[in-house]
């Protein structure tokens, strides 16, 4: 697969002497879904304005399709989509105008087959001559993905583009995000929302105080972090964890009402129909059982801990 | 050079200039008919002439050029903060254009509504005194040099100011008394020896001047002198323009 955006060692360091990106590297492939994952602050949105333009980086490099994105920034540029955080419109203008006029400053000639294309898909063409301020939350954030697909860009960067979004809202993004890719759009979005991340991306990086900790592939990734937590509720609650039980990863919960089993779903064997034939034997009766995935602040602790103990180790 | 996106940016901000047509039509009508009616009725009929001119014809270019030097300010610096207010600014930024792009899109539309504006002007001071000309094309030279060079000023501010108050501060406090100390109303010849030499240091008062001799033939200072001055104040502006893209002040992180 063919690299699409080369990050070479780029770092920021603001004014006021803030590391916001400590010299990640990172080679995007055309066509696929990189999702950015990280808590706030971890220098996911200062990455994404690095590239586009928005911020100066203070050292490294960045190739978008080969090209320097300071000293052949058209080019570049020409290849890119952004689609910010915020939620900023011109509020008087109509939403075909404004998209229009996103094309026109990327230098591309008035399209309006093209237009009415990407509005149709974002289900916007009806809302084509309503002014900005007169919409939705969720109208607002397509017509800004509509402005970023105005000049057929080849790259596109969303950041965050599920922030206080609903679920429905969400599922609608996931669903254009997919038809963008199968479009042959390469896609990084930023998110700090895991489920995201694992509905949408091929490959996951996640990122955390200004550094780029991994990039992999979703699927190894949850694989390899997917410890799962095994509830189990009892009908009769315990006072302490039988001796049958003691080799068993168990914690008691709720008063004794319900055990927690820490499994890992990489593992050979899990585990679990050993300890449910072992709660049998003991006589205990199962009221309910859920499974839950760790949590993305569950899977940053592991990574920042583990990344720090290797720093100490070196 | 991505004239496309010059275009864009132009007729957008343009756009916004014809939403509101009837507003930037009346509001510089009236106010130079009022200015007619108070300087130049009230106080012209006591001011027989000044070096030949009648005082309601002496003061049109002095009007002319209050009106589109605060036009071009106004409609420059609002129309680069308003982007910055909104947020949209980033787009400017992610765009493949350049800051000469973005200049001529910005300070092009802002000229053009300031030319307009001072047009509309000079067409209503027709309509209440005798208006000569005697110099158009130096005339039009020193109308579109004034256009062009505040709007760049216009810009600047607009860049510079983190909120509203801040885009009216300069405008106010700096630009209106020099316009108005600058013998928008009077000849500097008329004041005492002391304050003539003072006015000299006020960049407005060549401006005015050189104007004025585009149409009744009379300047307080040589008209070469004007054009340098005008020529001057609009390379000063290019270039701080240049040194804030260079640099991203107050727009790039």
């Amino acid at each position: 697969m063919t690299t699409i955006v080369e990050i070479d060692d780029l770092k920021k360091v603001y004014d006021g002497g803030f590391e916001a990106l400590k010299g990640g590297s990172l080679d995007i492939r055309e066509g696929e879904i990189l999702a950015l994952l990280g808590p706030n602050g971890a220098g996911k949105t200062t990455l994404i304005s690095t590239v586009c333009g928005i911020t100066n980086a203070t050292s490294g490099s960045v190739r978008v399709g080969g090209h320097d994105i300071v000293t052949d920034f058209r080019a570049a540029r020409a290849m890119i989509g952004l689609v910010p955080q915020e939620i900023s419109l011109e509020p008087f203008e109509t939403v075909i105008r404004a998209v229009r006029y996103s094309r026109g400053l990327f230098g591309c000639k008035r399209d309006d087959a093209h237009i009415e294309k990407v509005l149709r898909d974002l289900s916007l063409w009806d809302k084509r001559n309503a002014k900005t301020m007169e919409l939705s939350g969720g109208m607002k954030r397509r017509v800004l993905i509509a402005k970023a697909l105005s000049h057929q860009p080849r790259v596109l960067f969303l950041d965050e583009p599920t922030a206080g979004v609903d679920v429905e809202l969400r599922r609608d993004m996931w669903k254009v995000v997919a038809e963008l890719k199968a479009s042959g759009v390469t896609i990084i979005l930023t998110t700090h929302y895991i489920e995201e991340a694992e509905a949408i991306a091929d490959r996951i990086g996640v990122i955390s105080g200004g550094q780029l900790l991994l990039v992999e592939e979703k699927d190894a990734l949850m694989q390899r972090l997917g410890q799962k937590q095994l509830c189990i509720e009892l009908q009769q609650s315990l006072n302490e964890l039988p001796e049958a039980l003691a080799d068993f990863d168990l914690d008691l919960c709720d008063d004794g009402a319900s055990l927690v089993y820490t499994y890992d779903t990489a593992a050979e064997r899990t585990g679990i129909a050993r300890l449910i034939a072992a709660l049998t034997a003991e006589g205990l009766n199962v009221r309910d059982i859920q499974t839950r995935q760790k949590s993305l602040e569950d899977i940053f602790v592991d990574l920042v801990h583990n990344t720090g103990n290797k720093e100490d180790a070196a | 050079m991505n004239w496309t996106a010059i275009a864009a940016i132009y007729k957008f901000e343009m756009a916004r200039f014809f939403r509101t047509l009837a507003q930037s039509f009346i509001s510089p009508v009236i106010s130079t008919s009022l200015y007619f009616v108070v300087f130049g009725a009230a106080i012209g009929s006591r001011i027989d002439q000044v070096e030949g001119v009648s005082y309601g014809a002496f003061i049109v270019p002095g009007l002319v050029m209050l009106s589109v030097i605060t036009q071009a300010i106004s409609n420059a610096s609002f129309g680069i903060y308003f982007p910055k207010f909104i947020g949209t600014m980033y787009e400017f930024l992610s765009a493949p254009i350049n800051f000469l792009e973005i200049v001529m899109g910005f300070v092009g539309a802002a000229a053009t509504k300031a030319l307009f504006i001072g047009i509309v002007i000079l067409g209503t001071a027709a309509l209440f005194v005798d208006l000569q000309i005697a110099h158009p094309l130096a005339m039009l030279s020193f109308l579109l040099l004034t256009c062009l060079s505040f709007s760049l000023m216009g810009f600047i501010i607009g860049i510079w100011a983190s909120n509203f108050e801040q885009l009216q501060l300069v405008p106010l406090l700096v630009v209106t008394p020099l316009i108005f100390l600058g013998g928008a109303f009077y000849s500097i010849s008329m004041l005492p020896p002391f304050w003539q030499t003072v006015a000299l240091f006020n960049p407005v008062v060549y401006l005015i001047s050189g104007f004025r001799w585009s149409f009744y033939g009379l300047a307080d200072v040589p008209i070469f002198v004007s054009l340098l001055a005008i020529g001057g104040f609009t390379v000063i502006c290019m270039g701080v323009i240049w040194w804030i893209f260079r640099t991203g002040w107050r727009i790039r992180a």
